[in-house]
C-alpha cells in the first residue's frame, strides 16, 4: 500500500536464503531425538541404579550431557531455524551472509559434537548448563559472534523500516547471551582438558545463577517469546492482540529478569538482602511473563475454531498455556518459604520440564509443522498424526510434572518433618528416596511418552520431506524501492547529534565499569567474610580428590550447602557460613539433593565406608540409587598436574603453604599412602596409593573439617 | 561478595544497553504506530523501504 505517487519508483526481487533454515529445521530435529532420549536413560538410572553401566555413562555424565543437548542443541538450532526464517521475511531481506550463515551452522553442529564427545568423558568445568571446557566455550563465543554479524548485518540491509516485535526479543536474545556467557565461563586453564573458574565460593554461586536463571531467560524464552509472535499470528492469519502489550511486555521482561538470580541461593549463606531483592524481582516478573501468555493466547480471539482443526494452534496454544504455568509457579518458588520446601527436590525438576517440554518444545513442534511444509515446498504429510502427537505430549509433561511435584513435596515434607521431641522423624535419607523411586518411574513414562509423541514427528516430517517436489524454489519477494522524500529531512543532523550524545554516555558507562573494576580489589577486605574465621585450603591431594568430584559431576545430585533452616540444621549440623567454600572453584553448593548434603560430610564414616561405598553404594546401604564408580579403584591420580594446579590456587589467593608450594606432588603422595596403609590395615587388599579413590576419600573426609563455622 | 562490583556494573551496562536501544527505538518512531505493524507483518508483499534504511 505505499503511495502510488512515487514517480520513479521500481520493484527488485528479494530471494530469501531458506536452504539454512533448512539445516537448522534438520538439526533442531535430529538434536532432539538425542536430547530426549538421554533424558530418558537418565530418568530411568533414578530409579534402576543398575542401569549406570560404565564410566561413560553414569548418570553424573549423562546428565551435563542432556541439560546441554536440550538447552543448546535443540533448542540452540529451532532458535536460529526460527530466527532466520522470520527475520529474513520481516525485513525482506535476504540473510547479510550465506557464507557466515553456513559458518554459523557447521560451526554450531561441530561444537554440539564436541560437547556429546566430552561430557561423556567427563571433561567439565562443572557448572551447571555450563559444563563445556575452555576451548569449547572459546568457539561457542566465536560462532555466536558470527550469528550476531548475520543478523546485525541482515538489519542494517532490511527493506522495511519498522522492527516487528520478534526482532525486539531477537536482539535482546542475541546481546545478552553473549555476555552472560563471557562473564559465566571466564576461567585459567590449567591443560587443554580442564581449567579453573576465576570466581570461588559465594562469588562464583552469585555468577553461577545469575548466569544460569538468565540462560533460562534469554534462551529459552525471549527468543520463544520471538518466535510466538512471528509464528503464532502467520499460523492463525491473526493480527497479535496487542502490540502495545508486546512492546510493554518486552521491555519491562528484559529489564526484570536480570535482577532474580539469586532467588536459586535462597535460604543459603548469601546475605539477606539480596535474596530479599531477588525474591522481590522474580514476583515482579509474573507480570510481564503474564503479558506475553496473556497476549499470546488472546491473538486467537475470535478464531478459536482453530484449535478444533488446525494441529499447529493446539500446540501453540498448548505451549503458551505451559508457559503460563511455568512462569506463574517460578514466582511462587522464588518466595522463601515455598522455596525452603521445594529447594534441593523434584519439584525444581519439573518446574523446569513444564517449561522445557511444554513451552519450548510445544512450540518448537508447533514451528516445525508450519514450516517445514513451506520449506519444501508441500502440505504436511498427515494432519492427524500431528493432533495425536499433541495428545501423547501433553500426557507425557502431564505425567512427568504431576510426578515430580508429587516427588518434591513428599520428600520435602519428609526432610523436616520433625516428632513431638523436635527429633528428625525420617533421620536416614535414603528413607525419603525409597518413597518416590516409584514416582521416578512415572517420570520415565511421561519422558517415553513424551518422545513416542516427537516420533510420530520424525516419521511426519520425513515422508512430508519425501513428498517434496525435487526442485525446491526458494522464496522470492517483490520489494518496492521508493524515492519518496524521506519523512524527516532533518533527521540527519538530529540522528548525529544523538549518536553523539549516546556515544558520551555509553563512554562514561565504560570507565565508570573499568574503575569500578579496578577499585574493587582494594575493597576486598570483605565484609561479609569474617577474618576470625580461619579457613585452611584443601591439601593437594584433597584437591585431586575435588577435581574428580566435580568431574564425575557428584554435584547433579549432592549440594554442599546446609541451609539456615531448621530442618537443615537438624539433618546436617550447622549452616553452612560463607568461609567455608570461600576457595571453592567451582563452588558446590548444588541444585538438587537426590542424594544427602555432603557440607560437613568429613569424618562421619571410616576410610574403609567410603571406599566400599564408592564401589559398590548397596554394599553399605541396601537401598541406595546412587552409581557405583568400580573405576576410581583402577584408574591413577595425576600427580603431575597438582604442582601447577596449587601455584595457580595461589595466585588466586589461596593461602598455600610454602612446603605445598614447592612440593605439593610429594606431599600429595605422603597423604595419599597414609590413607592407603589405613584402608590395607582394614581388609582392603590392593595398593591404592597412587588410584583415584584415594583422592576422592581424601577430599570427602575433609568436607566441613578447614574451620570457618 | 566482592563479586557484586562487577555483577553490578555488568548489570548496569546490560540495563543501559536496554535503555540506549530503547531511546533509539523510540527516536526512530517505532512505536509512534502502534496498530499497523501487527497487521503488516501478516502480508507477505508488503514492505515500506524508505530510501535510505535509518539505523
Amino acid at each position: 500500500m505505499s503511495s502510488s505517487n512515487d514517480t520513479n519508483s521500481g520493484l527488485i526481487q528479494v530471494k530469501y536464503n531458506d536452504q539454512i533454515v533448512r539445516m537448522f529445521t534438520l538439526a533442531t530435529i535430529f538434536w532432539a531425538t538425542i536430547a530426549f532420549l538421554v533424558g530418558i536413560i537418565i530418568a530411568l538410572q533414578m530409579a534402576v541404579p543398575q542401569l549406570n553401566l560404565t564410566g561413560w555413562l553414569t548418570f553424573g555424565r549423562l546428565r551435563p550431557l542432556h541439560t546441554n543437548a536440550a538447552l543448546f542443541a535443540f533448542a540452540g538450532n529451532a532458535i536460529f531455524a526460527g530466527i532466520y526464517h522470520s527475520t529474513q521475511r520481516l525485513l525482506k531481506t535476504r540473510l547479510f551472509s550465506d557464507g557466515l550463515s553456513k559458518l554459523h551452522f557447521w560451526g554450531w553442529q561441530f561444537i554440539i559434537v564436541l560437547a556429546v564427545i566430552t561430557l561423556p568423558l567427563g571433561i567439565s568445568q562443572g557448572k551447571e548448563y555450563a559444563e563445556l571446557e575452555w576451548p569449547i566455550d572459546i568457539s561457542i563465543v566465536l560462532i555466536w559472534v558470527v550469528f550476531a554479524i548475520n543478523f546485525f548485518g541482515t538489519l542494517l540491509r532490511r527493506n522495511e523500516r519498522h522492527l516487528y516485535v520478534a526482532i525486539w526479543f531477537y536482539i535482546a536474545t542475541i546481546v545478552t547471551v553473549a555476555l552472560l556467557y563471557i562473564v559465566n565461563a571466564i576461567c585459567i586453564p590449567v591443560g587443554l582438558f580442564q581449567s579453573y573458574i576465576v570466581y570461588a565460593g559465594i562469588q562464583d554461586a552469585l555468577i553461577q545463577w545469575w548466569y544460569g536463571h538468565n540462560a533460562v531467560a534469554f534462551f529459552l524464552t525471549t527468543p520463544f517469546l520471538g518466535l510466538m509472535y512471528y509464528y503464532l499470528p502467520k499460523a492463525s492469519n491473526r493480527p497479535v492482540y496487542s502490540y502495545r502489550l508486546s512492546v510493554v511486555h518486552f521491555w519491562s521482561l528484559i529489564f526484570m529478569y536480570i535482577w532474580a538470580g539469586p532467588h536459586h541461593l535462597l535460604n543459603t549463606a548469601l546475605p539477606g538482602w539480596l535474596q530479599i531483592l531477588a525474591t522481590v524481582f522474580s514476583v515482579m516478573l509474573w507480570a510481564p511473563s503474564w503479558g506475553g501468555a496473556v497476549n499470546g493466547i488472546l491473538t486467537l480471539r475470535g478464531a478459536w475454531h482453530l484449535l478444533r482443526t488446525d494441529p499447529i494452534i493446539k500446540f501453540f496454544v498448548a505451549a503458551i498455556t505451559f508457559y503460563a504455568m511455568a512462569t506463574f509457579e517460578g514466582p511462587l518458588l522464588s518466595i522463601k518459604a515455598v522455596n525452603s520446601l521445594g529447594h534441593y527436590t523434584d519439584w525444581i525438576v519439573g518446574h523446569v520440564h513444564l517449561g522445557t517440554l511444554g513451552w519450548n518444545g510445544f512450540l518448537t513442534f508447533g514451528m516445525l509443522y508450519f514450516i517445514v511444509p513451506k520449506l519444501w515446498n508441500t502440505e504436511l504429510y498427515s494432519k492427524k498424526m500431528a493432533n495425536i502427537h499433541l495428545w501423547i505430549g501433553i500426557l507425557g509433561i502431564l505425567f512427568y510434572y504431576v510426578s515430580m511435584l508429587a516427588a518434591g513435596i513428599t520428600q520435602g515434607l519428609m526432610w523436616r518433618a520433625v516428632d513431638a521431641n523436635g527429633q528428625l522423624v525420617y533421620p536416614d535419607f535414603v528413607e525419603t528416596v525409597i518413597r518416590i523411586i516409584p514416582l521416578f518411574l512415572f517420570r520415565a513414562l511421561g519422558g517415553v511418552l513424551f518422545l513416542a509423541g516427537y516420533v510420530l514427528l520424525l516419521y511426519n516430517v520425513y515422508k512430508t520431506i519425501k513428498q517434496a517436489p525435487k526442485e525446491l524454489v526458494e522464496e522470492t519477494v517483490q520489494v518496492r524501492i521508493s524515492s519518496s522524500t524521506p519523512i524527516h529531512p532533518e533527521r540527519g543532523h538530529r540522528k548525529l547529534e544523538g549518536m553523539a550524545a549516546a556515544f558520551t554516555i555509553l563512554a562514561l558507562i565504560a570507565i565508570l565499569v573499568g574503575s569500578i573494576i579496578e577499585i574493587a580489589p582494594t575493597l576486598s577486605i570483605n565484609k561479609y567474610v569474617k577474618t576470625e574465621n580461619k579457613v585452611e585450603p584443601f591439601t593437594p591431594l584433597e584437591l585431586a580428590g575435588r577435581d574428580i568430584y566435580v568431574k564425575e559431576g557428584c554435584y547433579t545430585c549432592h549440594s554442599q550447602m546446609i541451609r539456615t533452616i531448621q530442618s537443615d540444621v537438624l539433618r546436617y549440623g550447622a549452616a553452612s557460613t560463607i568461609e567455608e567454600s570461600m576457595y571453592d572453584r567451582p563452588f558446590q553448593w548444588g541444585s538438587k539433593r537426590t542424594g544427602p548434603d555432603l557440607a560437613r560430610l568429613g569424618k562421619k564414616y571410616p576410610d574403609l565406608w567410603h571406599y566400599m561405598h564408592m564401589e559398590d553404594p548397596r554394599a553399605v546401604i541396601k537401598e541406595s540409587i546412587m552409581p557405583a564408580y568400580p573405576w576410581l579403584i583402577t584408574s591413577k591420580i595425576d600427580f603431575d598436574s597438582l604442582q601447577k594446579k596449587v601455584s595457580l590456587f595461589n595466585k588466586l589467593g589461596v593461602p598455600y603453604s610454602d612446603e605445598d608450594l614447592s612440593d605439593a606432588n610429594n606431599r600429595a603422595k605422603e597423604q595419599a599412602k597414609k590413607i592407603a596403609d589405613v584402608l590395607k590395615s582394614q581388609g582392603v587388599k590392593e595398593d591404592v596409593s597412587d588410584k583415584k579413590i584415594t583422592a576422592l576419600i581424601a577430599y570427602l573426609q575433609a568436607l566441613g573439617q578447614k574451620g570457618g563455622e | 561478595m566482592t563479586i557484586l562490583y562487577v555483577i553490578i556494573p555488568i548489570a548496569i551496562m546490560l540495563a543501559s544497553f536496554f535503555v540506549f536501544f530503547f531511546l533509539w527505538a523510540v527516536k526512530t518512531e517505532q512505536f509512534d504506530d502502534l496498530e499497523t505493524p501487527a497487521h503488516k507483518m501478516l502480508i507477505d508483499d508488503w514492505n515500506d523501504k524508505p530510501k535510505k534504511v535509518k539505523i
